[in-house]
């Protein structure tokens, strides 16, 4: 296997994904470019919570950092989202570090770092809700400017579709450029054995917050982009719980610590959630919640590994049984 | 910002929120039962004393049944409603990492909160009870009945699971197990069995809390969004296990959102709860009333 393989693989996905606005119809390239927001946010935080084993229940809270500065930056100063955007990954990165390093120097993790996650993005949404400048309860709408590149916006939907997959692919060669670096192998390591990682000399405390920063900014652009594809941004729509939750979910049920996990779970449940929403919204609101709830429930039983990580036990599975023979016969030496 | 630090307001505030506190305490036993003793996390306890809530709602305004005669039922419903949801989801991956628990006990809550969307939708339902606006006054203060009657409640009950697990005999098997399975095992304490009875026991208490609350409080399908949070937040600082310091954490934070809510303008008051929390989890992760274990 070629190392170059991985990265040639995803730009081909990139690629093929760029022919679908040729047959898909406007509603269906809507639930596409949702698949791409809501997969580039799981990958985003697949990064502290795959890889380095801390499972965030609030990365809403960064997200709503880059929709809220590009929203306010936009409407109060006439901005273009483009430095917004740069606003954005500062103040997430700095709100990442921050946290992080309190969260992490104080060595909160599994279910006290869950909660306090979810405490601050609950906070945030009551914090938010009582600033009139950002709108109060009510949120931030955008002016809808028609197609503007100077104001990241786009009449039809393949603007922001391309968008979107320029965004994954991006996210995507990230997460797998950084597997082969020795910072994943911390991250690993931190998250196989914490203990046995420090004692290797691993600065985990350092790992982590450099985890926390770059998932938090990643989110933080993802949230970006929600904001510039919605045209809105309130507080329970990007800090509320389901938000992160549905972030967590697509990175669970696809796999954790897999570069492809995060999208395969958001490419099968998305779209059946939307369409549940379509289907059942009237009658049986909440009817794609239901649904994630039992597909959370029945991984966590059977799968726990997500879907590519059962694939990829699978693989190895069979890779070790067919190598068995040779290892009899020269007694010895596995690998 | 317009601070309010009227008297008779303070002093409202902080009956009422004595009150409230007790309510927090009622509902977060269960969840320092489950989590502090048998290391299980469930979020879907808030969940959980969603249905309890419904379960009464629906006895006392469609069976016209006293609510606290309902206590008769919702108990020992919640008893094997909590049982029932153990040995299907909870009990098969007893050994896998904690992760993996809290992310299947996220389903189950995801699951029973959107089953009630789409059963009840949205609606927040609420009944007028004859008890429902009995209340006295002490002075400026006006105290509620039902809600004095919750925390007389909460009282009991800390009282009772404290007891219970203090002096009987599947009680200190309970706390045998927690503290050493293996040994407790070889004890002859059946291990599996008794995390069911402790699970079961903790998800009964919310069946107490369900029609105590139901008088003078409300259901919907997100109730349990809040009131969850409001328990970890509870067991946190009382610390994991410790009952005292259950029903001290409920006081806490009744008074941080009572009194919070009436100096602070808007729903801002809530922030603190969330600041007394993380502060704690920071600084204090064993809670109020624990010495620091070694």
């Amino acid at each position: 296997m070629n190392a170059r393989m991985p990265y040639i693989g995803i730009l081909v996905v990139g690629a093929l994904m760029c022919l679908l606005p040729l047959v898909l119809s406007t509603y269906y390239l809507h639930i596409a470019i949702l698949v791409l927001i809501w997969a580039f946010l799981a990958c985003a935080w697949n990064i502290l919570g795959g890889y380095a084993g801390q499972h965030s229940l609030g990365n809403g809270l960064y997200m709503g950092i880059g929709a809220y500065t590009v929203a306010y930056l936009t409407n109060r100063f006439d901005l273009t989202p483009w430095l917004g955007l740069l606003v954005a990954i500062v103040l997430s990165a700095a709100a990442a570090a921050f946290i992080g390093w309190i969260v992490f120097r104080y060595a909160l993790k599994g279910a006290y770092f869950a909660l306090v996650t979810i405490a601050l993005a609950e906070a945030a949404v009551y914090v938010v809700s009582n600033i009139p400048a950002l709108g109060g309860a009510g949120g931030i709408q955008l002016e809808y400017r028609g197609n503007s590149l100077a104001y990241m916006q786009f009449a039809g939907k393949n603007g922001y579709f391309f968008m979107g997959v320029i965004m994954l692919v991006f996210i995507l060669l990230l997460t797998q450029w950084y597997r082969g670096k020795r910072f994943f192998y911390q991250l690993i390591a931190v998250r196989e054995n914490e203990d046995a990682a420090e004692a290797l000399g691993v600065d985990t405390v350092k790992a982590k917050i450099k985890a926390n920063v770059m998932s938090g900014v990643l989110c933080a652009v993802g949230g970006v982009f929600y904001v510039q594809y919605f045209l809105y941004v309130g507080p329970r729509s990007v800090f509320g719980e389901i938000v992160s939750v549905q972030i967590l979910i697509y990175a669970i049920v696809g796999g954790l610590g897999t570069t492809w996990g995060p999208v395969v779970g958001a490419v099968l449940l998305v779209p059946l959630s939307e369409i549940a929403r379509a289907q059942l919204g009237n009658s049986f609101q909440g009817a794609h919640l239901l649904l994630y709830g039992a597909v959370m429930v029945l991984t966590m039983l059977f799968m726990p590994f997500g879907i590519v990580g059962a694939f990829q036990r699978l693989r190895q599975r069979w890779q070790h049984r067919s190598a068995t023979p040779l290892v009899d016969s020269q007694g010895g030496e596995a690998s | 910002m317009d601070l309010n630090f009227s008297g008779a307001v303070i002093s409202q505030a902080i009956a009422s929120g004595i009150m409230l506190g007790g309510l927090f305490a009622l509902i977060s036993i269960g969840l320092t039962l489950i989590w502090g003793v048998m290391k299980i996390i469930n979020f879907a306890q808030g969940e959980f004393l969603m249905v309890g809530l419904y379960l009464a709602y629906f006895l006392v305004a469609w069976g016209h049944i006293d609510p606290y005669i309902t206590i008769l039922v919702t108990v020992p419903f919640m008893f094997f409603f909590g049982i029932g949801i153990f040995r299907v989801t909870i009990s098969p991956i007893l050994k896998d990492p904690v992760m993996n628990q809290i992310m299947l006990t996220l389903g189950v809550s995801l699951i029973l909160q959107n089953l009630a969307l789409v059963i009840f939708s949205a609606d927040v339902m609420s009944v007028r009870t004859r008890y429902s606006t009995w209340n006295f006054d002490i002075g400026p203060v006006v105290i509620s009945v039902p809600q004095l009657i919750a925390l007389f409640g909460s009282v009991i009950c800390t009282v009772a699971v404290w007891y219970y697990l203090k002096t009987t005999d599947s009680g200190r098997a309970i706390r045998a197990s927690a503290q050493n399975p293996t040994a407790a095992t070889l004890m002859g304490i059946d291990v599996p069995r008794t995390y069911l009875l402790a699970f079961g026991l903790g998800s009964a208490t919310l069946g107490l809390a369900g029609s105590l609350m139901i008088p003078f409080y409300y259901t919907s399908p997100t109730v349990g969004l809040f009131l969850g949070l409001i328990m970890f937040i509870v067991v946190v600082l009382g610390g994991m296990g410790n009952l005292m310091g259950c029903f001290v954490g409920g006081l806490v934070i009744g008074l941080a959102e009572t009194v919070g809510a009436a100096v602070f303008p808007g729903s801002l008051a809530r922030v603190f709860t969330f600041a007394i929390f993380i502060i704690f989890l920071l600084f204090r992760p064993q809670g109020i009333l624990s010495r620091r274990q070694t």
